[in-house]
């Protein structure tokens, strides 16, 4: 089933759990929508599961209080288009669009980058292969390269924002793009891959020493959803 | 050794450093790039805070003061002056494209030197005098005929302030020119009050500046802010005196 889009009930999670059967590794883009309400998603991994890395610490803020600030401000965002559009105010809902653009792109950023992380231990880290091996060789020179590339894009944010692995839908392509804030990525760009330059991403561990994050990241890839949505793409 | 503030001045006036600058930029083919002091030219340099690490304490840690001075800023000052030293190269070189491809780094990292030596000094230990708004006479009434009171004009910068989406600052600027009035401005990222605005004082919103200390909570850091805004410097920089506190030519 579709069960990705779904937020599950905590009852049903730890059924789940208990019967072995594992979430599904990609959940495309889960902008979870239940009712029209978007909601945090679920964790794929425990808070301290991406360790050393990412700490644990780091992942609960993150997870549980920014991306939920962003959850809170799109639903906000959504009613006032809402109540405004029912009353025939287009320019009060137009003047809701920086917000909707903030919030909206921080919880589909967020969700997507759950997902294109998982443990050291498990499927984190490592070099993609198959097909997306083949199509980063063929765009990028080699994966060291690629990942050059992705690290320097990424240091070179000036201010907060995301790095991403995008596919070009209309060349076929992949190639690197960088977004300020949370501004999502659209137009012909399918994401593949985000890595998370905000300083709260990073900053109690890694302090001011934001290029050992960059380094750090690479160890808790998850190169399956990666594949997963360039497959899809 | 010249101020990198007048260089264009000086370019102008002392044709020979073109050459020299040509010269060298040949020879250092293999040895890499100049830096502004083998240029003959000034770097910037990271200003000294006016108080303690710790003095900002309880409201902002001596540990988040340490790593905004002595990291942060100092990295806007190292890229600056490694930009700086490019865009001389570019000049006398007469790669105008190369100059041009510079301009981001020259307003990012100047900016960040900027606002942080602004901000530096917008600050002051809590419970001096320097945090009492009654030492700001001339601004407090100002700023009482545009926003009302103190208070209606606090809680406006600090919804501004929570407003920013992303990296930036807040700032409480006089407009330029004669008897113009007071406004709330954020600017993003580093991008610096210039034009002709004066900044009275300016509140670092990066995350940088409060999350090892406030976390996600970033209103409590808002609301603490207040206790050791700086009014006399405030106060200086709006009446255009005391040269240190008011200038943003560094």
């Amino acid at each position: 089933m579709a069960s990705t889009l779904l937020r599950t009930a905590p009852a049903l999670r730890g059924a789940l759990r208990a019967s072995g059967i594992r979430k599904p590794a990609v959940a495309m883009a889960s902008t979870s929508f239940v009712r029209g309400k978007a909601t945090l998603p679920d964790l794929p991994y425990d808070y301290g599961a991406l360790e050393p890395y990412i700490s644990g610490k780091i992942m609960e803020l993150h997870h549980a209080k920014h991306h939920q600030t962003y959850v809170n401000g799109l639903n906000s965002a959504l009613e006032t288009i809402a109540e405004a559009e029912s009353k025939g105010e287009f320019t009060k809902a137009a003047s809701v669009a920086p917000l909707l653009n903030f919030h909206g792109g921080g919880h589909v950023n967020h969700s997507l980058f759950w997902e294109n992380l998982a443990p050291a231990n498990r499927e984190g880290g490592g070099e993609p292969d198959g097909a997306l091996k083949k199509a980063i060789d063929s765009d990028f020179g080699s994966f060291e390269t690629f990942r050059k590339q992705m690290n320097t894009a990424l240091a070179g944010i000036q201010g907060s924002g995301w790095a991403w692995l995008v596919k070009d839908k209309s060349a076929g392509t992949l190639g690197l793009v960088t977004r300020a804030n949370q501004d999502p990525v659209t137009g012909p760009y399918v994401p593949l891959l985000g890595i998370d330059a905000w300083e709260h991403a990073y900053y109690l561990q890694y302090q001011n020493r934001k290029a050992e994050y960059f380094e750090a990241i690479w160890n808790v890839i998850n190169w399956k959803t990666v594949a997963a949505r360039f497959e899809k793409s | 050794m010249v101020n990198i503030g007048s260089l264009w001045q000086y370019l102008a006036a002392h044709s020979p450093l073109q050459s020299t600058l040509s010269s060298l930029s040949t020879t250092t083919m293999s040895g890499g790039a100049l830096n502004l002091t083998q240029m003959g030219l000034a770097p910037y340099s990271l200003p000294p805070l006016p108080y303690a690490y710790d003095a900002l304490e309880p409201h902002i840690s001596a540990q988040i003061m340490e790593l905004h001075h002595g990291k942060h800023h100092q990295a806007y000052v190292t890229n600056l002056n490694a930009a700086l030293a490019s865009h001389v190269s570019a000049v006398a070189a007469g790669d105008v494209a190369a100059q041009i491809a510079l301009q981001q780094a020259i307003k990012f990292n100047g900016g960040g030197h900027i606002n942080h030596s602004l901000f530096w000094k917008n600050l002051a230990p809590p419970g001096t005098e320097e945090t009492n708004p009654a030492v700001a006479k001339e601004l407090v009434s100002a700023i009482e005929k545009k926003w009302g009171s103190l208070e209606s004009f606090k809680k406006a910068f600090s919804a501004a302030l929570l407003a920013i989406q992303g990296s930036g600052w807040g700032w409480l600027v006089k407009e330029a020119g004669n008897g113009a009035g007071l406004r709330i401005v954020t600017t993003k990222d580093q991008d610096p009050v210039v034009g002709g605005d004066v900044p009275i004082f300016g509140v670092d919103m990066w995350e940088h500046a409060y999350y090892l200390q406030y976390l996600n909570g970033k209103a409590a850091y808002v609301e603490n802010i207040w206790n050791v805004i700086n009014w006399r410097t405030a106060e200086d920089r709006f009446v255009g005196r005391n040269e240190e506190n008011v200038k943003t030519e560094l």
